[in-house]
């Protein structure tokens, strides 16, 4: 009983460790970003909300975190519809080299981001679209598909196929029972794996480091480039808003990833 | 429902088969159900029932043979055009529309106008008796209840062919026996004809005009319960419809008749079948009489020791041991017998009309119509 008990407290001992390790970053940010000095004293002696104002109506501020959305919002949809049919397509066909293909489309996860940022840079210069809006949704899109991919191959999984059957039996043609009754019930995996993918491209750094040019760039790109320019506690603001937007968004994409319970009848 | 064209459509089905890989689920079978009946397709699992009905569906493909609805070919059209309805195991209705929305849905698939729509949906809300369940989610069902809302779903568009896959397979004894009543009512009232796929013998027996006994990809026998429980063709359906006693061996002469040269002994016969032919011989259990060892009995008499002995009120049941080893069942009427215990020695007896005479194996399957 005692080593039960002492064994147990080692596990509390350990979360709390973790716990506080992971949010440590925050933890010094968020009382900073509210700051009333131009200094990154921790903890602040006196307070105000000047870094949110200056982030909200610096023109530089403003039109990264512009940039930044529009970027996310574009590439999400982009992967959001390739991923849903690449999951369809992996789910439902059986051919050649489909675990290589699997591999290629999941790589993005894992494949070294600076290594990806190279390789996309130099094709770009060469097409002429670095620092382009198009340029930074095409490589986000690259970068944030394998979470759509994921999240809707699990909803697939649990996906009750006697359903199209059923559909079929009774009188729908294959368009109509993927609209009626497939693309329904696979949803919350699609907003789940489009709202990962949100979060993969709003807080990407390094590939959109080499994109940008001083007409484009992302909301993570200026706070690099503000912290190695000057020192500004904006960027302690901007945090706390990545923070948030990045949190709301991965509450909800959980809240919607796919179980068991939702597809039972 | 009083729509003319809501009349059942004839099904004749020819030398389907279908191989999956060097493994035939269904050889060549020839199947027919005419307009407004009940069929059943009765066997064990994996005996190609149920790949039939997914065929008849067209959620699989035959190998070979064809499937005529009223004489239409239809193994070339897609599942989507078959006007066929169709009722699964698991409901499969959609968890995301509501049991009203789930009929409106092959309504909506033909285009009807809106208020034709509600109106046949109350029809068949009020026809499963579920006429203030319209709104709730499947979920929000029990499962018979779900499964009525399937069945409304399935013959809301007035298909003139209904297909069944196990229905009732997902739900407890009692709930069976009432949906099975159901069914057979609705069944009287639509005129669809309805081809139901069971493993259970006894909903089979209860539910269909004809039933088709499936075994290893291949119909043994098709007739009514009384056919198939009075007149086995095989060996097979001897032992799959009821309870049977069955004694194998070889026809003989003997005497001024036949005999069947069996392990347990000599046993006078009935058959058609000539002398050196394997056979097996099928005596139902209530058609054995039961007495004690020496005492005057019927034309066939064996000897056995009795087993188990259970008092069912209307009847009693003995397990008994014939000498050579096997086993068989007795049933007689409670009233009238000796007080028999178990252990003691006996003799089983029963009159040569009593008996029913199959040829064994292979040799059944010749000179036997499929149909």
């Amino acid at each position: 009983m005692r080593v039960r008990l002492s064994g147990r407290m080692l596990l509390w001992a350990m979360t709390t460790v973790a716990i506080l390790w992971l949010t440590a970053p925050v933890l010094v940010l968020l009382p900073l970003s509210f700051s009333g000095r131009k200094s990154f004293r921790f903890p602040p002696d006196t307070w105000s909300m000047r870094w949110y104002e200056s982030f909200f109506t610096d023109p530089a501020w403003h039109a990264s975190l512009l940039s930044s959305l529009k970027v996310g919002c574009l590439s999400t949809a982009a992967s959001m519809l390739l991923g849903t049919m690449a999951a369809f397509a992996l789910h439902k066909l059986d051919f050649r080299g489909k675990a290589v293909v699997t591999a290629i489309l999941l790589a993005p996860m894992i494949f070294p981001a600076v290594v990806s940022a190279i390789a996309i840079f130099g094709v770009y210069l060469a097409w002429h679209i670095s620092g382009t809006l198009t340029g930074f949704v095409a490589a986000h899109t690259v970068l944030s598909l394998p979470f759509v991919i994921v999240a809707v191959r699990s909803s697939l999984r649990i996906f009750d196929w006697r359903l199209e059957q059923a559909a079929a039996s009774l009188g729908a043609a294959p368009l109509e029972t993927f609209r009626l009754v497939t693309l329904p019930l696979i949803a919350p995996g699609i907003l789940s794996g489009g709202l990962f993918a949100f979060v993969v491209s709003f807080d990407e750094v390094v590939v959109s480091l080499f994109l940008q040019t001083p007409f484009m760039r992302t909301l993570p790109v200026q706070m690099y480039l503000s912290v190695t320019e000057s020192i500004d506690p904006t960027v302690a603001a901007a945090s706390t808003i990545i923070v948030l937007v990045t949190v709301v968004a991965i509450v909800l994409a959980m809240f919607f990833w796919p179980t068991r319970r939702m597809s039972h009848g | 429902m009083d729509n003319a064209s809501h009349a059942g459509a004839s099904l004749r089905i020819r030398k389907l088969s279908k191989v999956y890989g060097g493994i035939t689920a269904v050889d060549s079978i020839d199947l027919s159900a005419s307009q407004g009946e009940f069929l059943s397709l009765l066997g064990p699992s994996g005996s190609g029932k149920t790949t039939t009905l997914n065929m008849i569906a067209g959620f699989i493909s035959p190998s070979s043979g064809e499937i005529l609805v009223d004489d239409q070919e239809i193994s070339v059209l897609p599942p989507y055009r078959r006007d066929i309805g169709m009722v699964f195991q698991h409901y499969a209705l959609f968890p995301h529309l509501t049991a009203a929305q789930n009929i409106a849905f092959p309504l909506e698939r033909r285009r009807l106008p809106r208020r034709v729509v509600a109106e046949r949906v109350s029809e068949a809300l009020d026809m499963v008796k579920l006429g203030a369940f319209g709104h709730r989610y499947p979920r929000e069902l029990s499962g018979g209840q779900q499964q009525r809302v399937a069945f409304a779903r399935a013959v809301v568009f007035r298909p003139k062919l209904l297909l069944m896959d196990e229905p009732l397979g997902a739900l407890d004894k009692k709930l069976r026996e009432d949906l099975q009543g159901e069914i057979r009512r609705i069944h009287r009232e639509l005129g669809i004809t309805f081809v139901y796929v069971t493993h259970d013998q006894e909903e089979a027996l209860a539910l269909s005009d004809r039933i088709a006994i499936f075994n290893r990809g291949r119909i043994e026998q098709v007739g009514t319960s009384e056919e198939l429980y009075e007149k086995p063709a095989t060996e097979f359906v001897a032992g799959f419809i009821g309870e049977a006693n069955s004694f194998s061996g070889k026809v003989v002469h003997d005497g001024g008749g036949l005999a069947l040269d069996t392990a347990a002994g000599m046993l006078r016969v009935d058959t058609d079948l000539p002398p050196g032919s394997q056979a097996t011989l099928v005596v139902r259990p209530e058609r054995l009489g039961i007495r004690r060892a020496g005492e005057p009995g019927r034309s066939n008499s064996v000897k056995a020791t009795v087993g188990e002995t259970v008092y069912l009120g209307s009847s009693r049941r003995f397990e008994i041991v014939f000498d050579d080893g096997r086993t068989g069942i007795v049933r007689e009427s409670a009233g009238g017998g000796p007080a028999i215990a178990t252990g003691e020695r006996v003799e089983v007896t029963w009159r040569i009309e009593d008996g029913y005479v199959v040829a064994s194996g292979a040799a059944a399957r010749e000179g036997r119509d499929g149909v």
